[in-house]
């Protein structure tokens, strides 16, 4: 620790530590352009001068490291003087066009130009103009504004791991551009837009659409991966208007993916607005005593084996919770949420969740990735692994096909049976997780949900027990789950009961041959809608997307952005996100319905109303009560065995932008798939 | 004046040849080994001792920006050779480069060992083709000759020295500027600290040295600290050479004594101002980026470091711009504030958007568009980008102005009346 003065006042601060954080730290502003916490520090702004005293010059505080003893000034007039001349300077050709920008209410450039600024203008050259850049659909560039920050270029450079920005020509000719024109081939691009200081680059789907201080805000969590990024919804009236990150270091620090930022506008369109029947092969809207009447007709006598029922990638715990309550009160064992038809072991919660955490990636030295393409799976679980490249010292490798995952990697192998070739130490890489200080491994979902998963997972707790993976305080055994409801329907058993309960694949193998009668699709999406026979589908959720498609009633219920939920991220942390809106039409939240289709059923659930819901979803799994804390799992030996394939694993989705129903549903997701994904694939 | 004895560079005109034999005549790499055995300890003292200041413009203690290096680690040494000169009205290490480039390498030879770098780089001038030539020509000479590589001179030190053509950017001649243009980035200085004795070319200890300081040292090792010490006075030592052009009847570079009073230097060297001493009207003593001394400052200056300082002006890389009376002042230094908008890396926002502001502002006072309070505003600019900048180019584009407006404001006012603009 050392001691300065700062202001005159007494502080103390860690060794390395700038001047301008140690302000911060202690609640003394100092205004800023360039600096950002998560990049480099470039120190060309010039508005964070302080005044050291015996140092003649006036210093940047962001690149200054604090020394014992130091004195340092932050309010004198020579700095108030000399911030004002550098907002004059930054002014100078900044456009006054503050009144047409989507920036303003919400620009560093306005907010420190009010606080630090002179009030006229003093110059009477004419201002630059600056040619727009293209940077696809998601990015609109007024360059004019640019104020040469170069907080972009760093973000590329450093966090997307993608340098497609740069500075042509010099002095005051400086312009940012990308290395060619068309769209930023990052998955992260949208970041930008929350870095710029100014009005120069700005979301392009929302332009226009809105003014900052008109939205609401609301804290909630992201559904699109099993990340669980942590997010701001900012509200309209009834209207998402944009979603936008919200710092948490344990797992997305202060960034999010495109997908998560900008399929919101899905939430329009497409959407479940009131109960739907099939009537001659028509969907035809009708009443919900109607809809909850001819279920509870079709459930009527039937035997419990002949239903069954799949959670999707979105549904929260309280409605999988509230389903399996429904389904144990008519006896079926038939349950899932597994509806990518994954079969491995999950005895053990450390099998399933990502153990060592995303931010113990920063603490691992060999990292091993089993059929997984993080960055277009878990992206921010991808820009972790970048920032640990970057910090040095490690080794990774992958299993699966070759991608371009933003840093280098050894390609250690193609298929399932490398995992093997490492078990018997028959490939080199082996020899580096025996020398690893904290080794990682991080399986991937999809890997697992193959016909060999079972297998794969087993031998990757082989090699987890071979080479010490789970050490004291630090289990590198990972799984990178990638739908948002897995690892919170895992834990609450919503998978197949007893010795008889089907799983994913079983029941619409039984719906197809017509042992299965009833498929209650719980806003599962993501499968194969052709093959389920003559069974009665029905659908609940919010998308009319394949479910609703295939369902003979479909049941609206709210998105992620309007309900209470818990979601437990692929770590295993369990988050709650908040309603931000009010449902759409008739749409009644998830275990309501399910409540009321009880009573239809002549059933009754063991709780009426969300508060006894949650509660008795806390008892039955106490961890969910306890928010944002990742419980640490014993480790014990889990997996079923079997035959590893050699066929080779393909790894990330086949389409980043579209993978559940809220981003089908996007336009802008539509675009990018049009404009960016055909070129991000060829990158990826 | 000084005796021709006590030259340093013999061949500053290229009067005899150039290449190894006629270097070695000169007196170079003769005892290059003997020299080396001394250690590095020794040859730093040695320089210290001699009060040999950096030539590049800076005059920071050579000796003493050696003992900066940290001790040798598991990391490389570098020395860079800053041969990047484009200050206007500099010439001098072009003279070197064109007919003594064996000094510099032995110079540059002695400093690595100095140091404890095995790896040289001499980053040249993109626009010093010819020069570029004969530098390799000589390398290639001295590697042949066994005088640099492996066993450098048979001193037993290692010593690589690679060349490196810059692409035309004035900024690169700024040391960390030009370490990120070696590495392969967009020359743009970088923040200090860390300075490059700690953290430079890849991140590895770096001393980086003028052309003309690397070869003045084999003189001053071979005839002793002593002997360059008792040129000029105390802490402006040695001999230095001055580029003199404008408005003279014979502009030339010339080596003379550190300290010379600059009618000397003018009236001997350079066949005096045109038109006689009293139709001086100005000159700019180190190259364009130090304030210019007006002719009543002129008579009396002495061409040394802190003489210069204490006029207001600076050494700078003593390119000595003669300016008589026909010179619009005005116009000259609006050129200066051009060359200085158009060089600005665009890093930094004062220097970025503040040499733009002034060359605008001048442009004006130039045509006598501007209003009277305009001249003080100017002068808030050039303050605002004085010492709030990275590296020291903002100070450099404002330092003319400011000796413009300190020294010739009736003139700038006469210009504004003139046109009635105020």
């Amino acid at each position: 620790m050392i001691k300065l003065t700062i202001d005159a006042r007494e502080i103390e601060v860690e060794e390395g530590t700038s001047i301008l954080q140690a302000c911060t730290q202690n609640d003394i502003e100092i205004p800023r352009f360039c600096y950002h916490e998560k990049l480099s520090i470039a120190g060309s702004c010039r508005m964070c001068l302080v005044e050291v005293e015996k140092m003649p010059k006036l210093v940047i505080s962001c690149a200054m490291p604090c020394a014992a003893g130091m004195v340092v000034h932050t309010q004198n007039d020579r700095i108030k003087r000399a911030r004002a001349e550098v907002m004059a300077m930054l002014l100078l050709n900044h456009p006054l066009d503050c009144p047409v920008c989507d920036r303003g209410g919400a620009c560093d450039l306005q907010d420190l130009a009010f606080a630090y600024g002179w009030d006229r203008s003093c110059s009477k050259e004419e201002r630059r103009q600056v040619c727009d850049k293209e940077l696809g659909p998601l990015i609109k560039t007024v360059m004019t504004r640019c104020i040469h920050c170069t907080r972009c270029l760093r973000f590329m450079d450093e966090i997307a791991g993608v340098p497609s920005l740069g500075g042509l020509y010099r002095g005051e000719d400086l312009e940012i551009t990308p290395v060619s024109e068309g769209p930023i081939l990052s998955e992260l691009a949208g970041n930008l837009i929350e870095i710029c200081p100014v009005g120069a680059l700005t979301a392009k789907p929302d332009a226009f659409a809105f003014r900052p201080w008109e939205l609401e805000k609301t804290d909630s969590i992201d559904v699109m991966d099993a990340v669980g990024s942590n997010i701001r919804i900012d509200t309209r009236g009834n209207k998402v208007m944009r979603i936008v990150p919200r710092l948490h270091e344990g797992i997305n620090e202060t960034w999010i993916n495109d997908k998560t930022r900008f399929a919101c506008d899905g939430l329009n369109y497409q959407r479940l607005d009131r109960p739907y029947l099939r009537r001659e092969g028509r969907l035809e809207a009708v009443s919900w005593d109607d809809a909850l009447e001819v279920i509870a007709k079709k459930l009527h006598n039937l035997p419990p084996e002949r239903l069954g029922a799949i959670a999707g990638d979105l549904a929260d715990c309280e409605s999988m919770f509230a389903m399996k309550a429904f389904l144990k009160a008519l006896d079926t064992p038939n349950m899932d949420c597994r509806q990518d038809g994954a079969l491995y072991d999950i005895s053990a919660r450390a099998g399933y969740v990502m153990n060592s955490r995303i931010s113990g990636i920063e603490q691992a030295d060999v990292i091993l990735l089993v059929g997984t393409n993080p960055r277009f799976e878990a992206s921010l679980v991808n820009a972790r692994l970048r920032k640990r490249f970057l910090q040095g010292g490690v080794k990774i490798g992958l299993i699966g096909s070759p991608c371009n995952l933003t840093y280098p990697y050894e390609h250690v192998g193609y298929s399932a049976v490398t995992v093997r070739d490492l078990l018997e130490e028959k490939h080199p890489f082996a020899d580096l997780l025996k020398g690893a200080r904290r080794p990682m491994l991080i399986l991937g979902a999809a890997a697992a949900a193959r016909a060999d998963g079972p297998a794969l997972h087993t031998a990757c707790c082989e090699l987890a027990e071979r080479f010490n993976l789970a050490r004291d305080g630090f289990n590198g055994f990972n799984v990178l789950q990638s739908a948002a409801s897995r690892v919170g329907g895992l834990d609450l058993g919503f998978v197949p009961q007893g010795k008889y309960g089907l799983a994913c694949a079983g029941m619409r193998a039984a719906a197809q041959t017509g042992r299965l009668d009833v498929l209650y699709l719980l806003g599962a999406d993501e499968m194969d809608m052709k093959y389920l026979g003559k069974a009665f589908v029905i659908y609940q959720g919010h998308h009319g997307d394949l479910g609703a498609q295939r369902a003979d009633v479909v049941l609206p219920t709210p998105a992620y952005t309007e309900k209470d939920g818990h979601y437990v991220n692929t770590e295993g942390r369990p988050q709650r996100a908040r309603r931000a809106v009010m449902p759409l039409g008739q749409a009644q939240e998830d275990w309501a319905v399910l409540v009321m289709l009880a009573q239809a059923c002549g059933k009754s659930l063991p709780f009426e109303n969300a508060d006894q819901l949650r509660k008795a979803m806390i008892k039955a799994a106490p961890h969910l009560g306890a928010l944002d804390e990742v419980p640490v799992n014993m480790w014990q030996r889990f997996g079923t065995g079997g035959s590893l394939s050699l066929q080779k694993m393909q790894n990330g989705p086949a389409n980043f932008y579209m993978t559940d129903s809220i981003c089908r549903a996007s336009p802008t997701m539509a675009q990018c798939t049009r404009e960016v994904w055909p070129l991000l694939q060829g990158e990826g | 004046m000084l005796k021709p004895q006590d030259r340093i560079f013999t061949n500053l005109c290229g009067h005899e040849p150039i290449l190894l034999s006629a270097s070695r005549r000169r007196g170079i790499w003769a005892d290059t080994a003997k020299l080396i055995s001394q250690g590095s300890a020794a040859l730093i003292e040695q320089v210290k001792k001699s009060g040999l200041r950096g030539r590049g413009g800076a005059g920071f203690s050579t000796g003493l920006k050696w003992s900066f290096m940290p001790k040798p680690s598991e990391r490389p040494h570098y020395l860079i050779v800053n041969a990047d000169e484009s200050e206007p009205g500099t010439c001098k290490d072009r003279a070197i480069l064109r007919y003594d480039p064996h000094r510099l390498l032995e110079g540059a030879l002695f400093a690595a060992a100095a140091v404890q770098a095995h790896v040289v780089y001499i980053y040249i001038r993109g626009e010093f083709g010819q020069e570029a030539r004969v530098l390799q020509e000589a390398l290639v000479e001295a590697y042949s000759a066994g005088l640099l590589g492996r066993n450098a001179a048979g001193s037993g030190w290692a010593c690589d020295v690679y060349i490196h053509r810059g692409a035309g950017a004035y900024i690169c001649g700024e040391e960390t500027a030009l370490l990120e243009s070696l590495e392969g980035k967009k020359g743009q200085p970088r923040n200090k600290p860390p300075f490059p004795a700690q953290a430079g070319l890849y991140g590895c200890p770096t001393t980086i040295n003028n052309v003309e300081t690397l070869a003045c040292v084999p003189e001053i090792l071979r005839r002793g600290p002593n002997w360059f010490a008792s040129f000029g006075r105390p802490n402006n030592t040695g001999t230095k050479l001055f580029c003199i052009s404008g408005h003279v009847n014979k502009p030339c570079t010339v080596e003379e004594e550190m300290g010379i009073p600059l009618k000397e230097l003018i009236e001997k060297h350079a066949g005096g101002v045109r038109g006689g001493w009293d139709n001086l009207l100005a000159v700019i003593p180190g190259g364009a980026s130090v304030p210019l001394l007006p002719a009543s400052l002129c008579t009396d200056a002495r061409m040394d470091f802190d003489s210069l300082s204490e006029l207001g002006s600076a050494l700078g890389s003593a390119g000595v711009i003669v300016m008589d009376k026909s010179t619009d002042i005005i116009e000259a230094i609006a050129r200066l504030s051009h060359f200085y908008m158009h060089e600005s890396c665009g890093q930094c926002t004062p220097c970025r958007e503040g040499t733009g502001w002034i060359w605008h502002v001048m442009t004006r006072l130039q045509k006598g568009e501007a209003e009277i309070h305009e001249i003080d505003e100017l002068w808030d600019i050039t303050k605002a980008i004085e010492g709030h900048t990275i590296c020291s180019f903002g100070d450099a584009a404002s330092w003319p102005v400011q000796g413009l407006i300190r020294h010739f404001r009736p003139v700038l006012e006469a210009r504004l009346k003139k046109s009635g603009a105020s």
